[in-house]
């Protein structure tokens, strides 16, 4: 009996283990899923609210699901207001963090080739700068640099959004000095020694080598660019020249607005440049922070 | 550190096959380098001096004096210096001054702790290879793409705002969110920790890491999870957590967008960020000698923040590489 009984208990823990496992992930699936499931739903309900009635929005409020699904909102929306559509604020929003990546993103691979693989006396000393600079609040230089630009008569124009940005951005730089020093050193001496120029060697050797990192840095530079409120706030004070935010935040103007399925459908349709990017990019994004991001 | 190993086992090459190459090699570098590494660095050296440097030498000097961009004019300096009556106003006069000084502690040290737990407490949970937890990182990461938009910001003033929003009718409350000086700060304090996604993919990165050897000692000589936790993951993950609270109390100090479309300060000046407070004395009623001042203070405080907490760090920063 004694025997049968041990041989049994340990069968029956071992059909509970097992019984266990399948609980476990079944317990794990249902609570990630959930919380997950809670973390996208305001995403969501603005996705539907940009789908409903007006008088839907609010008195069906916690329904994800519209009664009739209204598309018409996108239309009514982007016929935006002031006499200005979206379509004048995508062109902004595009000239804005088309060139802004443009230009922040070649300054930024130039520079960190200069800090990676060029000796030249300082440059520890200009390295730590830059790496300090990262850390100062925009409040600081924001005021002076809008008198500066006020001066030159370039506030309602974009030189005060883009000319900053030919300098390179610290973090783009410190992240391309991370990924080319992950580069071996053989290529860019054996071009040295056939009689290739610095410059020759980062055109050459370097530059077609550093597609990922390059790709990761416009990703979040364009994303970064297109989020960007304060900057265009500050300086683009027209209508006709507001980005895609700066006319959201005007469009939904609590004192005025009235039209919220409109709103929450400009709202869904500025979000989609930037997951479109996300989507399309995903491989370099998790290369680019793998390989430079963290490894430092 | 790692120029200067890519720099040795260079020049050692050379010692091993060519020496005199090397010596044509020094002497070429020792005399062009200096004019190639600088022109290769001057974007950023150029727009260094220009849009941080200069601003930041000039907000010192403007500080220090009464300009106001609508009445005086930079070339002609027809300001006048007033000595440290902005600071002076600034610290007893201004009693706006210091309800956003005591907003913005209120929000960093609730939004930048609550942000942390929750960022390493989901990376934990989806530190797992089970099956669709790829699925699950982008959900949870989702909100951090979005978060920084106006359009998030007019979303979350809108379903806390209304008195039949979304978030009152989730709750079963009739809570006047924006009206009550109690719950103001919530609003803007929820919208951060929503966005814990970038701490968590670091956290993830970190946890990773950690070799599994350590958790099956650990779990043979009859550690329990939360031991485990806190004399494994706990001292491994500190040079990380350390990463993340510098960065993310930087944000926190920083934050504006947010502040200017969810609350814009209501009720009472409650939930009226630092930053939120410079701007509208610089861009709203233009005394941009006084704004310059109250963001210098902002760049101590930061400085201060950064350094106690680098300071502190060899107290409670373990680097694996210490010990070999």
């Amino acid at each position: 009996m004694g025997v049968n009984s041990v041989r049994r208990s340990i069968a029956q823990v071992e059909l509970s283990k097992g019984q266990k496992a399948v609980l476990k992930t079944l317990v794990y699936h249902t609570f990630v899923a959930l919380i997950g499931l809670g973390m996208i739903y305001p995403i969501l309900w603005m996705l539907s609210a940009s789908l409903k009635e007006n008088a839907d929005i609010w008195s069906n409020v916690d329904s994800l699901i519209p009664r009739e699904i209204h598309l018409e909102n996108y239309a009514n929306g982007w016929k935006g207001f002031g006499d200005q559509s979206f379509a004048t604020f995508y062109k902004n929003s595009f000239i804005y963090a088309g060139f802004g990546t443009l230009f922040q993103v070649t300054a930024s691979a130039i520079v960190a080739y200069g800090f990676a693989r060029v000796q030249f006396t300082g440059k520890r000393f200009w390295f730590a700068l830059m790496l300090t600079s990262m850390m100062l609040p925009t409040q600081i230089t924001q005021i002076p640099q809008y008198i500066l630009f006020n001066e030159l008569g370039w506030v309602n124009t974009f030189y005060p959004l883009l000319i900053p940005r030919l300098g390179g951005a610290p973090f783009f730089i410190f992240m391309i000095v991370q990924f080319i020093r992950g580069i071996p050193t053989e290529l860019d001496e054996a071009a040295m020694i056939d009689g290739c120029t610095k410059g020759g060697i980062f055109f050459r050797i370097i530059l077609p080598q550093l597609k990922p990192a390059v790709i990761t840095a416009a990703i979040f530079s364009f994303y970064w660019t297109w989020d960007d409120f304060m900057t265009p706030l500050i300086y683009l004070n027209k209508p006709e020249l507001y980005t895609v935010s700066v006319a959201l935040r005007a469009f939904a103007d609590p004192s005025s607005a009235t039209d919220w399925g409109a709103i929450f459908a400009m709202s869904i349709l500025s979000l989609l440049p930037v997951f479109i990017i996300i989507i399309f990019f995903q491989r370099y994004l998790v290369e680019g922070i793998a390989t430079s991001g963290l490894k430092g | 550190m790692a120029e200067t190993t890519i720099s040795v086992t260079g020049s050692e090459a050379g010692i091993q096959k060519k020496p005199r190459s090397l010596f044509w090699r020094r002497r070429s570098r020792f005399q062009h380098n200096n004019l190639v590494g600088y022109l290769f660095i001057s974007p950023w050296l150029m727009g260094f001096l220009l849009f941080a440097l200069l601003p930041i030498v000039s907000s010192l000097v403007l500080s220090f004096t009464n300009y106001d961009v609508l009445r005086h004019h930079i070339l002609k300096a027809d300001w006048d210096y007033i000595g440290f009556d902005n600071f002076h106003r600034m610290f007893y006069d201004d009693f706006r001054y210091w309800k956003s000084v005591k907003a913005t502690l209120r929000y960093v040290s609730y939004a930048v702790p609550l942000r942390l737990i929750f960022a390493l407490a989901v990376a934990m949970l989806l530190n797992t290879k089970r099956r669709g937890v790829y699925l699950y990182r982008a959900a949870y990461y989702a909100p951090s793409v979005v978060g920084g938009s106006v359009a998030v910001a007019v979303m979350w003033r809108q379903i806390f705002g209304q008195e039949d929003g979304l978030i009152n009718a989730i709750l079963g409350v009739d809570i006047a969110w924006f009206g009550d000086p109690r719950y103001a700060m919530w609003t803007l304090i929820s919208l951060a920790v929503w966005q814990f996604g970038s701490p968590m993919l670091i956290f993830l990165a970190g946890l990773r890491q950690i070799p599994p050897e350590y958790y099956e000692a650990a779990a043979i000589d009859g550690a329990n999870a939360f031991q485990r936790f806190r004399k494994i993951t706990l001292p491994l993950l500190t040079p990380i957590i350390f990463f993340n609270l510098v960065m993310q109390t930087i944000h926190g100090f920083q934050q504006f967008t947010q502040a200017f479309i969810v609350t814009g300060g209501r009720p009472l000046d409650r939930t009226l960020l630092y930053p939120l407070y410079v701007y509208n004395r610089a861009f709203v009623s233009f005394q941009m000698g006084y704004a310059s001042a109250m963001s210098w203070v902002l760049l101590i405080v930061i400085a201060f923040c950064t350094a106690i907490v680098f300071a502190t760090s060899r107290y409670w920063v373990y680097y694996q590489s210490d010990e070999r």
